[in-house]
């Protein structure tokens, strides 16, 4: 199907475009910008006066929960989510049930959400077996199978000499490892960060030696097994100065932060509100400060949504036993917008680091409009005002941090491969 | 933020914690809880009929004899119908829910609860779940707070010294630990001490404890030079295997209130300790039956303390 989209603002920033600019959409292809191409008729005509065109978004965690926390959400209700936040590609972590630690899980998670017809799906499988950090995956196969990087979750690998091996295997053939940075003795427990709001919560916490101590690991190991390295949802200061140190010494690791990250300290915990239960714990509004300069600087590479639906009962318990996550898929867009209105940031700076960069950490020719580029765009609102309904989202996870928030920016229409695949 | 305590008429409709308490509430409390004592020593009969027809019902997540009992003594004072339940034992070992227990105690049409839970932030759970009408205490959540042991507390320290803005106090012990120390650092610096101190090992002291307004002392004589109050805390056993600790002996040495600590105090400082006491781990015997102890008037004016907030509760508009 050929696809005139009129009267937008197209903004790409992989290719520095901010412009009132026509495009064309034929067959799964971005045929051409500004004029249209000779003999282009077109069988669908979007009017985007007002609205801004925009690659679609590319969100580096989304957990789906499939196979296994089915109660929490499925492919189906997470694949909507995502469209109708503007994301057209996601990387889900393999801490499913059971873990994505062999070919068979992540060709059927491919398949399954390729019949869904809505957003790209891009496993990222197991690093160890199981995730219990003592033997490693079958790569090859795993990647043959179609993941694109492998990753502990939040599953914690102590053992440094399996990691030491893990990094040296993946360096041998060029695969990416994704980790998270945390200790985890000294987070054993812990729930918040250590800092005045735990202390007046009297919640168990977890410092911030935590983040630098398994972040000094894994870049020394990065460094010795020159391993591409991903470091996952950096949460402190000290870890942004130390990426930045490592960057500047020429290590191969990029770097994403969550998007609750940006906007919220352990301030917003309050009176024990479990929608700030999160992992990693939010920190103090000088690491939130810090995280946002990492942002703008490029130490940190991509905003990610973390997206982890739970149920609504295991968020109903005292905060240190209310299960860890926030729904963030349709949030993604309007609080990218949100910081980049806070810090004075074009809004094409401020989608780089949902499209462009997650590509380029990917290894994905993706997140650009280019023509001949794969159509995968968002097409959104930024001047729609609206209020976080949980009622209204499309998630089954409906705990966010952000209810009753106004935010700006509303999807209008999202496609994927060509086709609308979502209309606002 | 709103305030969860506090009604839209700003009066205490629950008891969560002594932090952000307004001071009025809190003398209020204090002055009730003196005329409740005068009943209870001054009369034949002990009992008032302010929650006459009420049920107050102890719900205790986490097992306690002395607390549950000076509640309870406190509700029948006040002519309430009183349910004691021991859940650490039944429903949640079922596999039931915190709120689920309550729901089906609310359905029994309770008035009034007093909860104690292993977790921090229970009580302000239950508070926020509940119908408008109910009244929750809370009787210590995890690390969090136990604001009827420091309003007690606070209590025995007007009756010994009457005035507060001319005090040193210390608090010596697990404050990373005690949600009683925590509620207890609220109530005074509320109540308008000068100086609170806190005495601990860097291990037991949570981070910037400072910013609750203590000063921090790792000394025992240092810190408690020239007091007038010595806030003893429990010590856990279990701290020792956390290696928080090397040994109880250490501690003791180290931290153990004995008579020769004591004399850098000032001569007639009191001694308190919220009970149960370890006697030769954070006490001295000596110290704990000796002529600067209080800590078994503390006792007595728990029960006039929890009579004073559940009438309080119970007055307050809906």
């Amino acid at each position: 199907m050929n696809i005139h989209i009129k009267n937008g603002r197209l903004i790409d920033p992989r290719n520095q475009i901010d412009a009132r600019c026509d495009i064309y959409i034929a067959g799964n292809l971005i045929a051409a910008t500004g004029d249209a191409p000779a003999g282009f008729i077109a069988q669908e005509v979007i009017d985007a006066a007002g609205l801004i065109v925009s690659p679609g978004l590319i969100d580096l965690a989304a957990r789906l929960r499939e196979p296994g926390y089915e109660y929490m959400a499925t492919l189906e209700s997470e694949m909507q989510a995502a469209v109708a936040g503007g994301i057209t590609s996601l990387a889900c972590p393999p801490d499913t049930d059971p873990p994505l630690d062999e070919p068979g899980l992540v060709e059927m998670l491919k398949h399954r959400a390729k019949n869904l017809h809505q957003a790209r799906l891009y496993p990222v499988a197991a690093l160890t077996t199981s995730l219990k950090g003592l033997e490693l995956t079958e790569m090859a196969e795993l990647v043959d199978a179609g993941c694109v990087a492998f990753s502990q979750a939040d599953a914690p690998l102590t053992d440094t000499r399996v990691l030491y091996r893990a990094m040296q295997y993946a360096a041998t053939f060029g695969y990416s490892v994704w980790l998270r940075p945390q200790d985890s003795f000294l987070a054993r427990d812990g729930v918040a960060h250590d800092g005045e709001v735990a202390t007046r919560c009297g919640l168990p916490a977890i410092p911030v030696c935590a983040e630098t101590i398994a972040l000094s690991t894994m870049l020394t190991l990065a460094r010795e097994t020159g391993v591409k390295l991903h470091v996952c949802r950096l949460s402190s200061a000290a870890g942004v100065e130390m990426v930045r140190e490592a960057k500047q010494q020429g290590v191969a690791v990029s770097c994403d932060v969550s998007m609750n990250h940006v906007h919220l300290s352990d301030r917003d915990i309050g009176f024990f509100d479990p929608n700030c239960r999160l992992t990693p714990p939010l920190r103090s509004l000088r690491d939130r400060a810090a995280l946002r300069a990492g942002l703008l600087d490029g130490t940190i590479d991509a905003i990610c949504s973390n997206h982890a639906p739970v149920d609504e009962d295991a968020k109903q318990l005292p905060f240190a036993q209310a299960e860890s996550g926030a729904t963030g898929l349709e949030l993604l867009l309007p609080l990218l917008l949100k910081w980049a209105q806070q810090d004075n940031l074009s809004v094409s700076d401020a989608l780089s680091r949902a499209t462009v960069r997650p590509a380029q950490i990917l290894g994905l020719d993706a997140g650009h409009l280019s023509v001949g580029a794969v159509a995968d765009l968002c097409i959104f609102d930024p001047d729609e005002y609206w209020t976080v309904e949980p009622a209204a989202l499309k998630s089954q996870g409906k705990n966010t941090p952000f209810t009753g928030m106004e935010v700006q920016g509303r999807v209008r229409f999202t496609l994927v491969d060509g086709k609308i695949v979502y209309r606002g | 933020m709103k305030n969860p305590q506090l009604n839209k008429h700003g009066e205490l409709h629950h008891l969560l914690t002594t932090e952000g308490l307004p001071v009025r509430i809190m003398r209020d409390i204090l002055d009730r809880a003196a005329s409740f004592l005068d009943v209870a020593e001054g009369r034949e009969i002990k009992k008032v009929p302010l929650l006459h027809g009420k049920s107050v019902f102890n719900v205790f997540f986490e097992n306690s004899t002395r607390t549950r009992t000076t509640f309870e003594i406190a509700a029948k004072r006040l002519s309430a119908d009183v349910v004691n339940l021991n859940i650490g034992s039944s429903s949640t070992s079922k596999g039931e829910t915190l709120l689920d227990t309550i729901d089906n105690l609310c359905a029994m049409h309770a008035d009034m609860f007093v909860v104690r839970h292993s977790q921090s932030g229970a009580a302000h759970l239950i508070a926020r779940h509940v119908a408008p009408e109910i009244h929750v205490i809370n009787a210590g959540d995890g690390r969090h707070a136990h604001p009827t042991q420091a309003l007690l507390d606070m209590f025995t320290i007007r009756h010994y010294k009457q005035e507060f803005h001319n005090l040193r106090v210390a608090i010596v012990g697990d404050v990373l630990h005690s949600r009683v120390a925590r509620s207890q650092i609220h109530a005074l610096t509320t109540l308008g001490v000068p100086e609170v101190r806190v005495i601990a090992p860097k291990t037991l002291l949570p981070t910037q404890v400072e910013n609750l307004g203590v000063r921090v002392y790792h000394d025992m004589v240092e810190g408690l030079r020239d007091v007038d109050v010595v806030l003893m805390l429990r010590l856990q056993n279990e701290r020792m295997q956390g290696a928080a600790l090397p040994s109880g002996q250490e501690y003791f040495k180290n931290y153990g209130l004995t008579e020769e600590k004591l004399a850098y105090a000032r001569p007639d400082a009191i001694v308190m300790h919220p009970g149960p006491m370890n006697r030769g781990i954070e006490i001295d015997s000596r110290v704990a039956d000796g002529a600067q102890s209080v800590i078994l008037s503390q006792v007595t004016f728990g029960i006039a303390v929890r009579m004073a907030v559940m009438s309080t509760l119970a007055g307050s508009k809906q």
